[in-house]
Parts: structure tokens; C-alpha cells; sequence
């Protein structure tokens, strides 16, 4: 109950904060409200709170919404810090805090869902606001045209999912999950319309966290957003699409799921193939971690596959180690482009060794993580899902998985070797000693996630 | 415990060295090496005292319901291993005391933080931690040689390198996952176990799995095609510990994963491997001979040992692997002592090509004493290490195949004509322009190659003490190895 008052709230008082001309504190509030958003996670934890009960289930905040909005919160806090001194000018940084606030807000919605009414408020919340934010550098023509497109094409995915959850409706008579799974169970079978209904779901999902056929969108819009709102769509969005597909699909759809399991292995298997192979070409720096970005949600897929029989922790994992390691790369690579006047190619890491080892080794330690090499916590996510994927049964999807492992450790040597060879004549790539202390960070999480991943046995899930 | 401080020892001290900075880099670095040493003796003495319990043991729980253990045991063979590694660590940083480097702190920190993944592998008894530290080997000595690697290439070399280890581990990977849905742990006792139980179709491509990982690291034809350009761009030190320690992970891996955990697949399907490991002998013996530099010579002629190494271990018999332990820590050393010498004539030709040299033994004939010394046993000669290594790994594999030990004996034979044509050229002959000024050994020089020698005629001419040593473990591990 608190998580979404607070998280709404947090948007509200930003905006009014504009107003009130109290453009200074506005980053300690958005800490702080973050900083409170985590705490009261942990403060509910297991008490399985549902709130405005007597209007019937909405929402319910049990283990699976705190476990995600506190990785939520989480991840927020830390690109807030990461990305701070990248909004320059104080007007549009109000602004663009309140959106990214709200679009918070959907995530929180998004995860803690218990009728399907309210997930399709939880996309367009956190939706709408990430279209705007991806439009945000207004003079820039690459920049509207990622907004347009995420819009035109969000807007799509939407109309499927809003047409998916009205069939499931005409199937089953009811928005709420627990009626519809008790519906389901009391005939047996699955009605015609629920199959095609949860197909649309699918699809409209599908979009959102770009995963093959639906993702070719998301090098485009990737590419054309500033950098650091790439950041944030391809990790909160990220995590918040993830953690409502994997409620969704651990639930009320998991007969569908393990009636159609071929489906979602193929998807996986198209988008690590397709994802990894398309990277290597890329000399765009930005697009290939698009393409990377792609290519882990190829994985997390094979989470949500597996949804019926495997925890969420195992997700939770993973969306919280390659939020880590993406946030890294990308706050790194704006740092490196706004320092080399906009230059985004591979090529502008070049030296980056030299001209700052503390950015160079966390991104190297970042781009090895989501490569999947031990001792880092990417090692341990990926090897969560194929372990589960394997219990399945999904032995060739398995080898997809690891093959396209190689293909993607390729693509991040690249950058690797760029920064690491040396370049003359280039000036040092300052950052604030703030700054340097969130890389050096962010590299210790890396590795003590892994480490740490013993405490997914000792939490009570 | 002292497992565990074996592994924490090397990597602590990386960090420190990292965090030190270039000033304390290289006392720092070899006062581990030895502290290291030291350790791995005082535990190799509890071993003998018959101790193997908590002391030598470290069983701890990690990831419960997915089967990962933190379990460490030192037996005979891992303690031969670490013996190994303890021994190449040191001479390596010691050979190279007097080379300068940009920030030997990195350098020396990525050594040690090396050397410490490998112990790892070593000692370890879950097979998902053996994976870990094997893959995490990887990343230091790749680093190693990109930044102080040589050379034009070294960019795309150092990614075959890197891609072509990864993706042969990974089939390791795949075959630990294929037992683990059987075993429902790691730890290397039940993995045993379960794979005992699989058919001896299962169990032939749990084997292949395996067997391509560790082919690619040996390297066994014809998946070597890595391995003579990056031992040629690594620096020296980098080349050491490639060919020192590393690739004896994946030996070692034979012995401790392939041979107890499928034993049917290999007898079933070995003779596959054991054919590709003898061709891997004659191929890379006859590439060495028409190799034009040293050091592609001796990258060459490494591939050539180790694939009767491999073939040895393979034969599954208590020759076979005894010998195999034997010429692993025999061959630790010969490679650090060759690529010393190469070393050494680099850095005062400023070149190792073979037929511009002459006559260096005229000008310093204590280098060529103590050169000719390292090549005898590199040939195998009676009374050097080499030669108490490969016998036993012969002798092994003629209980399994005299044919192909006649093909793999090869290597003895084709081993004399490459390494004494090349001595024969360098060192001997009159003295030409470019050899007239050959400058003396240093003192520090002197120091490594003699210590080598002396371990090499030590080891041959008194093997027992690691023949005893490993006897016990091979066979606890193997019991119906003979």
C-alpha cells in the first residue's frame, strides 16, 4: 500500500517542486523518496498487503511486487546518481525527473498487479512518460524520431495487449487474475477465445521487452533516445515489463504456457540468434548494446518460459545483475560521447584506458558480466536460466543459448580491445569524484553478486 | 582450510599489488610466489604425515538447491598440481625481475590473480567450481597479452585466443549440466557416481563434451590453431604461465572429470582422442622442424609434448597417468627455461630467427652449457625430468596401443631433431657479426637457468618423492586403475 503512494506521490511533489521554485532540493527528494520506496519493501515484506480491498483486488503487494519494486527502486536510485550531472540545465531537469518519476510509478503498478485492468494502467503509465522522455533532446532529429517511434509503435503493442485482455474478459466474464484462474481450472480446457486472448497478450508483451519477432524497434528508438534515457528503458522499463509477464504467466496463464512452451522457445531462440548475430556488425556503440540489450531479454524469456515451475528469484537476478552492468555501460559510453562531441562509435572508446582506468575497468568489468564470464554475477544469471531451461527439457535451446554466449563475447571484446588500445594524444575523460566512486560501485556489485548469490537460498521468498 | 588459503593467498595479494601501485609490484609479487611455495610444501608434509582431514579438506554448502558446493580437498595430484604452480609462479616473476614493464602493478597483479584461479581449479573437488576457475583463468592472462602483448595482430590474436577457449569451455559446460540432472549436485564424488551409471552412449558424449574443452586449451590437433601465435605475441612471462601452468588445467581435468566420471565412454570411444592426440604429435613435430624461429619452434614442439601428455593420461592406467602427473610438472619447467632462453636471446639479438644466429657458444659457453642442459630435457635424455615423464606416459600407452605408441614415440625421436638442429645452429659453428657481441649472462639470468637445470636433473634423476606422492590419490581416484 505505501510502495504506491509513495512512488505516485514522488511524481506529484516533483512537479509541484517546479512550481514552488525549489529546483535545488529536487534531487535529494527524488533520493529520498527512492531511498523510502526500497525501505518500505522491505518493511512489508511478507505481509501480503491488498490494497482498496473493498473495491474490489486491484492490486496486491505480496513477496513477487516487493521483490521487483525494490529492484525497481533500487536500479532508480542508482541511475538518478549515475545520470545526475547529465541533465545540464536545471528547467528541463524537473521536468524530465517528474516523468521519469511517474514512469516509476506504472513499474510499481506494473509488478503488483491483481486484475488485468490494472496491468494495462501500469503499461500506459510507465509507457507514456518514457515516450516523451525519449523525445526529450528536442533539437535533435534522431531524438524525435525515437519518441514517434516508440509511440506509434508502443501504441501498437498496447491496442494488442488492451485486445488480448478483452477476449480473456469475454472468455472468462472477469479482470480479476484469482477469478479467471478459477474459471479456467473449473472447465478443464482452455476456451477458444482464452487462447487467442492470451496469444494477443503475448505479442503486446512481446513488444514491450523486445524479444524476436516484435524487437525492431528497439535499436531504432535505443539509438535515436539521449543516453541516459536508454538507460532507463533498457533496464526499469526493462524490469517492470519482465516482472509483469512472469506474475502473468507463473498464474493465470501458466496452462497456456505449458501448452505452448514451442512458441516461447522459439521466440528465445530467434532473439538470441537474431540479437547476437545482427550486433556483430555494429559500429554504432550504442546500437550493439541495443542489440545486446535485445539479446538478454532473449534470456529473460527463457525466464518467463519456465515460469510455471521456476522461481522469480532466479528472474529477479537477473534483471537486477544486467541492470547493473547496462547501466554501467551506457553511462559510460555518454560520458565517452559527450567528450568526443557526439561521437557514439566503438571507435570512441579507443584509449579509453588511458584517459580514464576507473571508467575503462568498469566497463570492462560490466560488458565481461553480461558476457557471462565467472567470477561475475552475469555468470550466475545466465547460468540460473539454463539450468532451468535444461530441467525442462529444452536441450537445443540450451546449446542456442550458449553458442550464441560466444557470439556475444565477440561483440563486447570488440569494445574491450577499443579501450584498451592506445590512442595518441587524448586528453583524460574527467569525471566527478562522485562519479568515479558509482563506477567503482557498480564493479563491486558485479562481483559481489556473485558471491552473494547464495542469499536467493537464505531469503524467505 | 589451507586449500582455501592457497587460493586466498595469490588473489589478495593481486589486489593489494593493484592497489599498491608500480613501486612494491615485483618484491610484492615474488614474496607471495614464495609465501605460496612455502605453503604448498607444509601442506604436501601434512599429506605425507597422513593427515587428510579438516587441515587439507574445506566443505562448506554455496547454493543449495542447485547443487553448488564450496569444496576444496588437496590429494596427492592436487598437491603436485599446486606444487606445479607454485614453482613456475615463482621462477616466472623471478625471470622477469629484471624487465621493465608500464605499470608492473597491473602486470603482476593479473600474474598472481592467475595464478590463484588456477590453484583454484586445482584443488577444488565440485565440478561447477572447477568450471569457474578454469573460465576465469581466462581473463587475466587475456589481458596479459593485450596489453603487453607484441606485435601488429595482437588485437585479433588475443580474440581468437579468447573466443576459441570460451567457446571450448562452454562444451564443458554443457557435459557438467548433462551429469548434473542425474547427480543433483556437483560435488565431484556424486558426479562420479551418476556418471558410472549413464549408458555408454551418454556417457561417450558426456566425454566428447569434455573432451573438446580440454582439446582446445591442450591444444590437441586440430584444435591448436590458437596456440603458436599467441605463445609468439604474449610476453615472456605471459608465454610461461600459458604453457607453464594453464594448459595443464585441462590435463589435469582428463584426470580428475573425464577418467572417473565416464569411464565406459572412455574405453569406448577413447581410442578417438588417443588417434587425434598422436596425430597431434607428428603434425606439430614436423611443423617444428621447419619452423624458421625459436619461438614458434618451441610453441610448436609444446603441442607436440603435451599431446603425448594427453595421449598418456588417456591409456587410463596407472603408467599413463603417473607419467602424465610426472611431465606436467617436468614440462612447467622446461617451458619456463626454454622461453627464458628465449627471452634472453631477444633481448640482445632482437630477434630469436634461428639461422642468423651461430657460434654463441664460442662467445658465452656457460649460456650454451646451461641451454644445452634445459634441451636434454626437453628430448628426454636418461636422468632428466623429461625422460622419467614421457617413459611412464610410453609405457602407459603401450599397454593400451603399441601402435600408436609408435606413433606417438614419434615424438621423442622427431623432438631430438628439431631441438638439437636448432641448438646446433644457434649455438654452435662460428661466431658471426651479429653473435660476436654477445653479452654475458647477468647474475640474475644465471640464477634462472641454473635453477632450472638443477630441477630438472634433480626431478630425473630422483622422481620418486612425486611418484609416491600422487601414487596414493591416482588410485583413490581411479580404483580399478592398474
Amino acid at each position: 500500500m505505501k510502495e504506491i503512494l509513495i512512488s505516485s506521490l514522488l511524481g506529484i511533489v516533483i512537479l509541484t517542486a517546479d512550481i514552488l521554485k525549489l529546483r535545488k532540493v529536487v534531487f535529494a527528494v527524488v533520493l529520498l523518496g527512492l531511498a523510502a520506496l526500497a525501505g518500505s519493501c522491505i518493511m512489508d515484506w511478507g505481509h501480503n498487503e491488498i490494497p482498496f480491498a473493498e473495491k474490489g483486488k486491484m492490486l496486491i503487494f505480496d513477496n513477487f511486487a516487493l521483490a521487483f519494486t525494490f529492484v525497481i527502486s533500487v536500479v532508480s536510485f542508482l541511475w538518478f546518481f549515475m545520470t545526475k550531472e547529465s541533465f545540464s540545465s536545471n528547467t528541463t531537469r524537473t521536468d524530465l525527473y517528474a516523468l521519469a518519476a511517474f514512469s516509476i510509478c506504472g513499474a510499481v503498478v506494473m509488478v503488483s498487479y491483481s486484475n488485468l485492468v490494472m496491468l494495462f494502467l501500469g503499461v500506459e503509465i510507465l509507457s507514456i512518460p518514457v515516450y516523451v522522455l525519449a523525445a526529450s533532446d528536442k533539437k535533435s532529429f534522431v531524438s524525435n524520431e525515437a519518441g514517434f517511434k516508440y509511440f506509434f509503435l508502443g501504441a501498437v503493442a498496447s491496442a494488442f495487449l488492451l485486445f488480448g485482455i478483452a477476449l480473456i474478459y469475454g472468455a472468462c466474464g472477469s479482470f480479476d487474475l484469482n477469478i479467471i484462474t478459477e474459471k479456467i481450472t473449473a472447465v478443464g480446457s482452455m476456451p477458444g477465445l482464452f487462447i487467442v486472448g492470451s496469444m494477443l497478450i503475448l505479442a503486446g508483451f512481446a513488444f514491450k521487452i523486445s524479444v524476436a519477432p516484435f524487437h525492431m524497434w528497439a535499436p531504432d528508438v535505443y539509438q535515436g533516445s539521449p543516453t541516459v534515457i536508454t538507460a532507463f528503458m533498457a533496464t526499469i522499463v526493462k524490469a517492470a515489463a519482465f516482472g509483469g509477464m512472469f506474475r502473468l504467466f507463473s498464474t493465470t496463464l501458466s496452462p497456456m504456457l505449458a501448452q505452448y512452451a514451442l512458441v516461447f522457445a522459439l521466440m528465445t531462440g530467434l532473439t538470441l540468434i537474431v540479437a547476437n548475430v545482427i550486433a556483430t556488425r555494429q559500429t554504432n556503440s550504442k546500437r550493439l548494446l541495443a542489440y545486446s540489450s535485445v539479446s538478454h531479454a532473449g534470456f529473460m524469456l527463457g525466464a518467463v518460459m519456465m515460469a510455471s515451475s521456476m522461481h522469480y528469484k532466479y528472474l529477479i537476478y537477473y534483471v537486477f545483475t544486467y541492470s547493473i552492468a547496462s547501466l554501467t555501460a551506457f553511462t559510460a559510453l555518454n560520458h565517452v560521447s559527450v567528450f568526443q562531441g557526439g561521437d557514439e562509435s566503438t571507435d570512441a572508446f579507443k584509449g579509453l584506458v588511458k584517459r580514464n582506468p576507473v571508467m575503462a575497468g568498469a566497463v570492462t568489468v560490466s560488458l565481461l558480466s553480461m558476457a557471462g564470464i565467472p567470477p561475475l554475477s552475469g555468470f550466475m544469471a545466465k547460468y540460473f536460466v539454463i539450468s532451468n531451461v535444461l530441467n525442462g527439457g529444452h536441450i537445443w535451446l540450451v546449446i542456442i543459448m550458449i553458442l550464441t554466449s560466444v557470439v556475444a563475447m565477440y561483440y563486447y571484446l570488440k569494445l574491450i580491445i577499443a579501450m584498451f588500445t592506445p590512442l595518441e594524444n587524448a586528453g583524460r575523460i574527467a569525471v566527478s569524484g562522485a562519479q568515479k566512486m558509482m563506477y567503482v560501485l557498480m564493479t563491486i556489485l558485479l562481483v559481489a553478486l556473485f558471491f552473494g548469490a547464495s542469499a536467493l537460498e537464505v531469503v524467505k521468498w | 582450510m589451507l586449500a582455501l588459503l592457497l587460493i586466498a593467498i595469490p588473489v589478495l595479494m593481486a589486489g593489494a599489488s593493484f592497489l599498491l601501485g608500480p613501486k612494491l609490484a615485483k618484491p610484492l609479487a615474488f614474496i607471495t610466489g614464495i609465501a605460496e611455495l612455502l605453503l604448498t610444501l607444509v601442506c604436501i608434509w601434512i599429506f605425507q604425515k597422513g593427515d587428510t582431514g579438516h587441515l587439507l579438506q574445506f566443505n562448506k554448502q554455496w547454493i543449495g538447491p542447485l547443487g553448488m558446493t564450496f569444496n576444496f580437498a588437496l590429494d596427492g595430484i592436487s598437491l603436485v598440481m599446486c606444487l606445479l604452480t607454485a614453482l613456475v609462479s615463482v621462477l616466472v616473476i623471478y625471470s622477469s625481475y629484471n624487465r621493465s614493464f608500464r605499470n608492473p602493478h597491473v602486470f603482476y597483479g593479473l600474474l598472481l590473480l592467475m595464478a590463484g584461479s588456477m590453484i583454484g581449479a586445482f584443488t577444488t573437488s565440485d565440478g561447477m567450481m572447477f568450471y569457474i576457475f578454469y573460465e576465469f583463468a581466462l581473463i587475466p592472462i587475456y589481458f596479459i597479452c593485450l596489453i603487453w602483448g607484441r606485435g601488429e595482430q595482437k588485437s585479433q590474436v588475443t580474440l581468437k585466443f579468447f573466443l576459441y577457449t570460451l567457446f571450448g569451455s562452454l562444451f564443458m559446460l554443457v557435459s557438467l549440466l548433462y551429469v548434473y540432472r542425474f547427480a543433483g549436485s556437483f560435488e565431484l564424488s556424486k558426479m562420479y557416481a551418476a556418471g558410472q551409471a549413464m549408458s555408454t552412449a551418454e556417457q561417450g558424449l558426456v566425454f566428447a563434451g569434455f573432451f573438446i574443452a580440454f582439446a582446445v586449451k591442450i591444444p590437441v590437433f586440430p584444435l591448436h590453431t590458437w596456440q603458436p601465435a599467441t605463445y609468439d605475441m604474449a610476453p615472456t612471462a605471459g608465454t610461461m604461465m600459458l604453457g607453464g601452468i594453464m594448459l595443464k588445467m585441462a590435463t589435469y581435468g582428463i584426470i580428475r572429470l573425464i577418467l572417473p566420471m565416464v569411464p565406459d565412454g572412455v574405453s569406448e570411444y577413447g581410442h578417438w582422442a588417443i588417434a587425434l592426440c598422436a596425430i597431434s604429435v607428428v603434425y606439430a613435430s614436423m611443423m617444428a622442424i621447419t619452423q624458421k624461429r625459436y619461438k614458434l619452434l618451441l610453441a610448436y614442439s609444446s603441442v607436440a609434448h603435451v599431446g603425448l601428455l594427453a595421449a598418456g593420461i588417456l591409456s587410463n592406467n596407472a603408467q599413463g597417468i603417473q607419467g602424465g602427473v610426472m611431465e606436467m610438472l617436468s614440462h612447467g619447467i622446461l617451458t619456463v627455461g626454454l622461453f627464458f632462453v628465449v627471452d634472453i636471446l631477444e633481448s640482445r639479438m632482437g630477434h630469436d630467427n634461428i639461422d642468423k644466429m651461430g657460434g654463441i657458444r664460442e662467445v658465452n659457453p656457460l649460456f650454451a652449457f646451461l641451454f644445452f642442459a634445459i634441451v636434454m630435457g626437453s628430448v628426454a635424455l636418461p636422468a632428466t625430468s623429461g625422460f622419467v615423464g614421457e617413459f611412464l606416459l610410453l609405457l602407459g600407452l603401450n599397454q593400451y596401443s603399441p601402435i600408436l605408441t609408435a606413433v606417438a614415440g614419434l615424438t621423442v625421436v622427431l623432438g631430438a631433431v628439431y631441438m638439437l638442429r636448432s641448438f646446433q645452429s644457434m649455438m654452435l659453428g662460428a661466431a658471426n657479426a651479429a653473435t660476436a657481441t654477445f653479452a654475458a649472462l647477468t647474475k640474475h639470468e644465471k640464477t634462472v637457468l641454473i635453477i632450472v637445470v638443477v630441477l630438472v636433473i634433480v626431478l630425473g634423476v630422483y622422481p620418486s618423492p612425486i611418484l609416491e606422492l600422487s601414487n596414493t590419490s591416482v588410485e583413490n581416484l581411479l580404483p580399478g586403475v592398474h
